[in-house]
């Protein structure tokens, strides 16, 4: 089962099922779809949103933006996640937890 | 200056609403289907809806609503929702649950439908009963209970008036009990049957205020576990609703026959040439057509709002109700106290708690369609 744990770097974001993240050529972002509505991501949260698959850490998640923007962006993921971890676009578990 | 053929900017339509057909098992009396239903037949074929799936995604549609009617009435519904899935569509069937078996949602889980909104008349077998003119309460509670079984996020849909609107913190307990994660407690918009029934409708100040304070404290008990959105109806605002977010601005609802209109309710416009998907494509309907460029932009307006600082907020309201309520569908929606017109809404208002003598409620059955249709009641001034 998936926790309401607070984010944390050892711990594993994931989209929950109630959400569905995709690329939308026509809006030229990534949207956040639910029931009745949808969130267009700016670049940096669609980047750190499509990140939480249920497998990778936040830290795995930081690690691989901080390469792909070429600068330390620690700070502003976990910002982001900590916000869309209150609007529940986010849930948390574990590492190595079962998904 | 946009013109009206040649609008500044036209957006790509965002949400399709899908009304697969105008059968319905139930006879809401504040039913958003116009009231000459029965009289529109010629639904479109399988092929036809999923050319027309296919063209709304390729411009940018992406919220998918299969609605009606009764969409479960149409056999063709999983092979329509498995194309909405291999588009990329997320999917929502919006119904009454009349039919929704365990055979048929199992398929359409497979077929990979997205969500389910189930449609609730009152939180008692009596009124829900009454006000659907079916027998579907139990019927209901069941289908909320095969939904979850399913693990489809349910949204629970109760639309409000003065006959329930008293029963809200029972309707927000029989959500929580069956597990769904909203809950929209919308107020009847005065459209089509919920307009020929308006006088019944309508809820008074006082009910509106304690609504308002019974969901207010349901939602600091309750939490984040359900999500309750209340819209009151907008007679008791000062401004209009934005409606649609604009004309032709986000929105695209294709009619079971096919025609393709900004709005459900916008098919009650005169001298309207809306097109139809049978003879257009959907891009031509949605950048070419006159009647989704109609009121782009502003300059279709009129004082007061013309020259008003608050035209870009509200975009003078809704044209519908401008033209239902002041027989002009360039008129500020008389919702607004700007306008001239405004006195029609409050005297609505304040007619409200007093149901019409010798006037029944309406229910929406084929036969009052049919009657309706031969006589339409008065446009200007509600129905009164």
């Amino acid at each position: 089962m998936t926790e309401r744990l607070a984010p944390a770097d050892d711990r594993v974001p994931a989209i929950p099922p109630l959400f569905r993240l995709q690329w939308e050529d026509a809006q030229q972002s990534y949207v956040l779809l639910f029931p009745e509505g949808m969130i267009k991501l700016n670049r940096s949260g669609g980047e750190i949103l499509r990140r939480c698959d249920g497998r990778l850490t936040q830290g795995a998640v930081i690690a691989e933006l901080n390469t792909a923007f070429a600068q330390d962006v620690g700070a502003d993921v976990r910002a982001f996640l900590a916000l869309a971890t209150d609007k529940g676009w986010v849930t948390w578990r574990p590492a190595g937890a079962t998904p | 200056m946009s013109t009206q053929a040649t609008p500044a900017t036209i957006t790509p339509p965002l949400w399709l609403l899908a009304e697969l057909t105008y059968t319905c098992p139930l006879h809401c009396v504040f039913c958003s289907n116009p009231v000459d239903f029965a009289t529109h037949r010629n639904e479109l074929s399988t092929d036809e809806w999923i050319r027309v799936l296919t063209e709304a995604r390729a411009l940018g549609a992406v919220q998918l609503g299969f609605s009606g009617g009764e969409p479960l009435t149409r056999d063709d519904l999983e092979t329509l929702v498995a194309e909405a899935r291999r588009l990329g569509y997320y999917s929502n069937l919006i119904t009454s649950g009349v039919g929704l078996t365990e055979a048929r949602i199992r398929r359409l889980k497979d077929a990979g439908l997205d969500h389910i909104q189930l449609s609730f008349q009152d939180s008692t077998r009596e009124l829900n009963d009454f006000l659907s003119h079916t027998r579907t309460f139990d019927l209901k509670r069941r289908t909320a209970a095969l939904i979850r079984a399913h693990g489809f996020p349910m949204v629970l849909n109760c639309v409000i008036h003065r006959l329930n609107i008293d029963h809200i913190g029972r309707i927000i307990d029989l959500a929580v009990e069956i597990g769904a994660e909203y809950l929209e407690l919308a107020n009847a918009q005065y459209y089509g049957w919920a307009l020929l029934n308006r006088d019944h409708l309508i809820p008074t100040r006082e009910q509106v205020a304690t609504a308002q304070d019974v969901v207010a404290r349901a939602r600091e008990r309750i939490g984040d576990k359900l999500r309750i959105l209340l819209v009151i109806p907008d007679y008791f605002e000062r401004r209009p609703k934005r409606c649609m977010n604009g004309w032709g601005s986000v929105f695209l609802t294709v009619c079971p026959d096919g025609t393709a209109l900004p709005c459900q309710a916008a098919r009650v416009l005169p001298d309207m040439q809306y097109p139809s998907v049978r003879r257009s494509s959907v891009r031509e309907i949605w950048y070419e057509s006159s009647a989704f460029n109609r009121f782009r932009g502003d300059d279709w307006m009129t004082e007061p709002c013309r020259s008003c600082p608050e035209k870009q907020m509200d975009l003078g309201g809704c044209r519908c109700q401008a033209y239902l309520l002041t027989g002009n569908a360039n008129a500020a929606d008389p919702v607004c106290d700007k306008s001239p017109q405004h006195g029609i809404v409050t005297a609505a208002v304040a007619a409200g708690g007093t149901s019409p003598p010798g006037r029944p409620l309406i229910f929406r059955t084929p036969d009052e369609s049919r009657r309706l249709a031969a006589t339409p009641p008065p446009i200007g001034s509600g129905v009164s």
